[in-house]
């Protein structure tokens, strides 16, 4: 009836997975409670999870990311503790806990952390920014975000009933065969990426016709802001990498279901092919992650600078560049496996070439800067951090693609403090940035300054002292994973980067603090013209939070900043002569439905319960066809009730509260006649 | 922490013990120098930058919209181009002069060494002297050491970092490394590749000796009273983790390939005791 589910699968085997339990069953019971004490299930239903508005699917993938990103913080420290005090010792963490952590943090940070974050983002700016009401499919939409957050769900039920994969976060047969690993846990890794990896592939498919079609009139492919062009390049790799990850997933899937053999030692599997196709879709990722982050600070810089972008259609064929280069370096994460000097060689350049088109990024943004009058709130402040760590980065990575160099480097700690110097400043810093610019776009009002500043000094403090000694352990012959160890020259390095690991869990409890402290000051914090920041794209055009259409009447485009250059025409905010009724697409049910279907189909799976996975599939299968057979999936917003939203909002925008254009006066120019701006 | 920077001065990828790791390491460091034509600036003049066009410094030559400077932008890439130029050159010769596969010439033979990652330890058999050692590695410091690997368990990786880079090991495939030690010496090995619950224990000692020396240890190791015959292979197959150095005055002849035949996809019978023995694993 259950499967292999028993009663052994509840975590009373030990205190760690009994707090870990408990902290999931504790969480989930004081939201239930917080939301039934606000009185807020039916808002939350209603206005939220049946939502298809990209504004609100956007603020829920953040929460998820939040939510996930507590977690898999926690756990790195944890990890963090054990190397501290693991000299010749067993530490405080047994080796199945240590394994699991390491397996559920490489994990969570990268499927339920970047990718929501940036996910979130692209769906809260990249229709505002392109002048568009909604993305190309809503309801397609609302359905990426459940499937994605039911492998999120999946991944915290494994913390309650039974054990995550031990098999490390790319989770390399034959160890994550049957044979060796023959447990509940890769399947829960398996079908947790599955899942959300069904919804990223639809998310990026949505996004690439999003942007292809639904952009406003005059904004030409050389006019979309650069974080649209990132977003469009992460879509497309998106698109073209993850069935990879799909297909590898399945087929590690048949070996341990149906007894397949593609990847098991005897019977003609390979596990090199497995490490192949991966990283097929691995290396695209990468760029997956840090491309939309590089369109975050190309929008930052230009903003707090007060100048055009540098070198924009460099910065976008860099971009272009960057996404197809990185299918063709994926060997260069087993230049050990032992093939040709002419096949590592080879690899090896191409994976250098990509430094040229990132260096030309930096430079621009560099040069954004140069002569500009830089303001540092939180977002320029990570902005510049990035760039600063950025290339230390960068440089480990050439470093580690030279074959020779990989031999002695490659499964050292070396190689994890280079990955954590890309991800923490090439897409967490990048995604905070975006986070305290953009947050007042999705919420209306802005995020407390100071405790983001806090925020951004312990992180990037935290971050060199935890990652600079792993260098240097590299160096000393450290290999990664190691749950205890018996070099005690090693001690002192780990001990300052557990300290580091400390300071990082400090600056994200000041990020907590400053979301909450921002709430309680919203009012103080209010955003009343949707352009907190004086920015430059059409974003910053709608009012914040904006209305469920976005924009009242579709803009025209005829600049790059094109939100700026109407502020500066004084042709910013005009009242229209008429308005007319929009079509928006409806809520629905069935997003959250085929969603809770996706999780049950994949936790059935994962213990064996045959009948429940077959019921699940024929009911996602019903609602797909519902859904289909549905031509009643718009509803309109009449006239009037767009008339009086506007109204509302220009009432808002009183003059003294619009931007000063004349800041943008040349100092050069000085003598010439002063500019009128947006003064209306 | 003085000590500790000691330490790294004398850790085995800083401080190579043969021309393999030595070659490796001034890669390394060679091209860490070239880059820093490109790095420096760029975290120079970003922090520079940062201070002098801050706002609060009003400077006079502000320019909103100064975006455009055809030299400038043909500069940063061309800079970094070139030196990626430079360094691909380097990669292209270097890889192919530290191949892993190329055997070494120092003059004499290799001395050959055949390498299998069990759960979790070291076997390594000695086809020129007909023994076998767990956990630890000798061999004569003046000849080159030319290593066949395979796994009889999950994927390994093995490494002697003061001597050179690592390699896979992998169920049913032969991969090769060579290395060469300047002068006699013991260095740590280990496997690189996380493979499970006794893995960090998964370390062993590797032993360049001297002439006299290796005389002394391979008469030690032929008095052993172990023999690596097929059934004592399936008890030492077994799980265990953190075992003592042991040592085998003989081992199975053709061991190393009835181990890669494990994993063949071949049906039909087994050529001998030993192969179904150790194909099917059941002592």
């Amino acid at each position: 009836m259950f499967g292999r589910l028993t009663i052994d699968a509840l975590p009373f085997y030990s205190w760690i997975a009994e707090a870990g339990a408990m902290v999931v069953v504790g969480g989930a019971v004081v939201s239930f409670l917080l939301v039934t004490y606000l009185k807020a299930w039916k808002t939350l239903w209603f206005d939220w999870f049946l939502s298809v508005d990209h504004k609100r699917i956007g603020i829920m993938y953040l929460v998820l990311t939040l939510i996930m990103f507590l977690r898999g913080v926690v756990e790195g420290v944890m990890m963090r503790a054990q190397q501290a005090v693991a000299l010749n010792s067993d530490g405080y963490l047994p080796p199945m806990h240590f394994e699991q952590l390491f397996s559920t943090h490489g994990t969570i940070m990268i499927f339920f952390v970047v990718m929501p974050f940036l996910t979130g983002l692209i769906n809260l700016i990249v229709p505002q920014q392109i002048g568009a009401r909604d993305v190309a499919y809503p309801f397609l939409n609302s359905l990426s975000f459940w499937l994605t957050a039911a492998g999120g769900a999946l991944v915290m039920v494994s913390l309650v009933i039974g054990q995550f994969s031990r098999a490390g976060w790319t989770g390399y047969p034959p160890y994550s065969g049957l044979q060796y690993s023959p447990n509940e846990g890769v399947d829960y890794w398996i079908w947790s990426l599955m899942i959300s990896g069904i919804g990223t592939t639809l998310s990026g498919i949505n996004f690439i016709v999003t942007i292809i079609r639904n952009r406003c009139p005059g904004m030409t492919w050389m006019r979309m802001p650069m974080f649209t062009w990132t977003a469009f390049c992460a879509s497309i790799l998106i698109a073209f990498a993850f069935p990879a990850l799909t297909v590898v997933a399945a087929q590690l899937a048949l070996d341990r279901l149906l007894g397949f053999h593609f990847f098991t030692n005897g019977d003609g599997g390979n596990m090199m092919m497995y490490a192949n196709l991966i990283w097929i879709w691995g290396h695209p990722e990468v760029y997956i992650l840090i491309l939309p982050a590089f369109g975050v600070f190309s929008e930052v810089v230009a903003t707090f600078s007060r100048k055009r972008l540098f070198g924009y259609d460099y910065l976008v064929y860099a971009t272009a560049c960057i996404a197809l280069l990185s299918f063709t370096v994926w060997l260069h994460h087993f230049f050990t496996m032992g093939s040709s000097a002419n096949v590592n060689a080879a690899f090896g350049i191409a994976t250098m070439i990509i430094a040229v088109p990132t260096g030309v990024k930096i430079f621009d943004w560099l040069f954004t800067m140069y002569r500009g009058r830089i303001e540092f709130p939180p977002a320029m402040l990570f902005t510049v951090g990035f760039m600063v760590t950025f290339v230390i980065g960068g440089v480990t990575g050439v470093l580690l693609a030279m074959p020779p160099a990989d031999y002695l480097m490659h499964n050292s700690v070396f190689l994890v403090a280079h990955f954590h110097n890309m991800l923490i400043p090439g897409a967490l810093f990048g995604y905070l940035a975006g986070m305290n610019y953009w947050f007042p776009k999705a919420f209306g009002f802005k995020l407390d300054q100071k405790w983001g500043v806090r925020c951004f000094w312990l992180l990037i403090s935290g971050f060199y002292l935890a990652f600079m000694p792993l260098y240097v352990l590299g160096f000393m012959g450290m290999s990664r994973r190691m749950e205890h160890y018996a070099n005690p020259e090693w001690q002192p390095y780990l001990i300052v980067a557990a300290f580091g690991a400390a300071l990082i869990l400090a600056s994200v409890a000041c990020l907590v603090i400053q979301i909450l402290v921002s709430i309680r000051n919203r009012d103080a914090l209010r955003d009343e013209t949707g352009d907190p920041w004086n920015g430059r794209t059409l974003e910053w055009a709608t009012s914040s939070p904006a209305a469920p259409y976005n924009f009242a009447v579709i803009p025209e485009v005829s600049d790059l900043d094109a939100f700026h250059s109407q502020k500066m025409e004084a042709k910013a905010y005009q009242r229209p002569q008429a308005y007319e009724d929009i079509v928006m697409p409806k809520p629905s049910v069935l997003g959250i439905v085929l969603g809770g279907l996706g999780f049950i189909i994949a936790f059935a799976i994962v213990w064996h319960i045959w009948w429940l996975a077959v019921a699940g599939l024929a009911g996602a299968a019903a609602c797909v066809i519902y859904r289909s057979c549905d031509d009643d999936t718009d509803f309109v917003i009449p006239a009037e009730e767009v008339a009086r939203i506007e109204a509302a909002h220009l009432e808002r925008l009183t003059p003294e509260r619009q931007h000063d254009m004349r800041i943008y006066q040349p100092s050069a120019h000085a003598a010439e006649p002063v500019l009128e701006g947006g003064r209306s | 922490m003085l000590l500790s920077g000691c330490s790294l001065i004398r850790s085995p990828v800083l401080d190579p013990q043969g021309p393999v790791a030595l070659d490796e390491r001034n890669l390394l460091l060679v091209s860490l120098a070239i880059m820093m034509i490109v790095a420096i600036p760029a975290i120079g003049l970003t922090l520079f930058f940062a201070w002098r066009y801050r706002s609060g410094a009003n400077r006079p030559d502000y320019d909103p919209e100064w975006s455009r400077a055809p030299a400038l932008e043909a500069a940063i890439f061309l800079v970094p181009a070139a030196i990626i130029v430079v360094l691909g050159t380097l990669v292209w010769v270097y890889t192919h002069r530290l191949d892993p596969y190329k055997e070494l010439a120092a003059g004499r033979e290799p001395f050959q060494v055949q390498a299998v990652a069990l759960d979790w330890k070291w076997l390594f058999l000695y086809p020129e002297l007909g023994t076998a050692s767990v956990n630890e590695l000798s061999f004569p410091a003046d000849r080159p050491v030319s290593i066949e690997i395979t796994s009889d368990t999950v994927m390994n990786a093995l490494m002697i970092p003061a001597l050179g880079g690592q390699i896979y090991a992998m169920a049913g495939m032969r991969t090769k490394l060579n290395l060469l030690a300047n002068e006699p010496g013991t260095f740590d090995g280990r496997n690189t590749m996380y493979s499970g619950d006794g893995f960090p224990d998964q370390h062993f000692q590797a032993h360049a000796l001297t002439d006299s020396e290796f005389e002394a240890w391979k008469a030690k190791v032929k008095a052993s009273a172990n023999a690596l015959d097929a059934r004592a292979y399936v008890a030492l197959h077994e799980k265990s983790s953190a075992n003592p150095v042991s040592y085998y005055s003989s081992f199975e002849p053709g061991l190393f390939d009835l181990i890669l035949r494990k994993y063949a996809p071949i049906t039909g019978p087994y050529e001998s005791k030993a192969a179904e023995i150790i194909c099917r694993g059941a002592a």
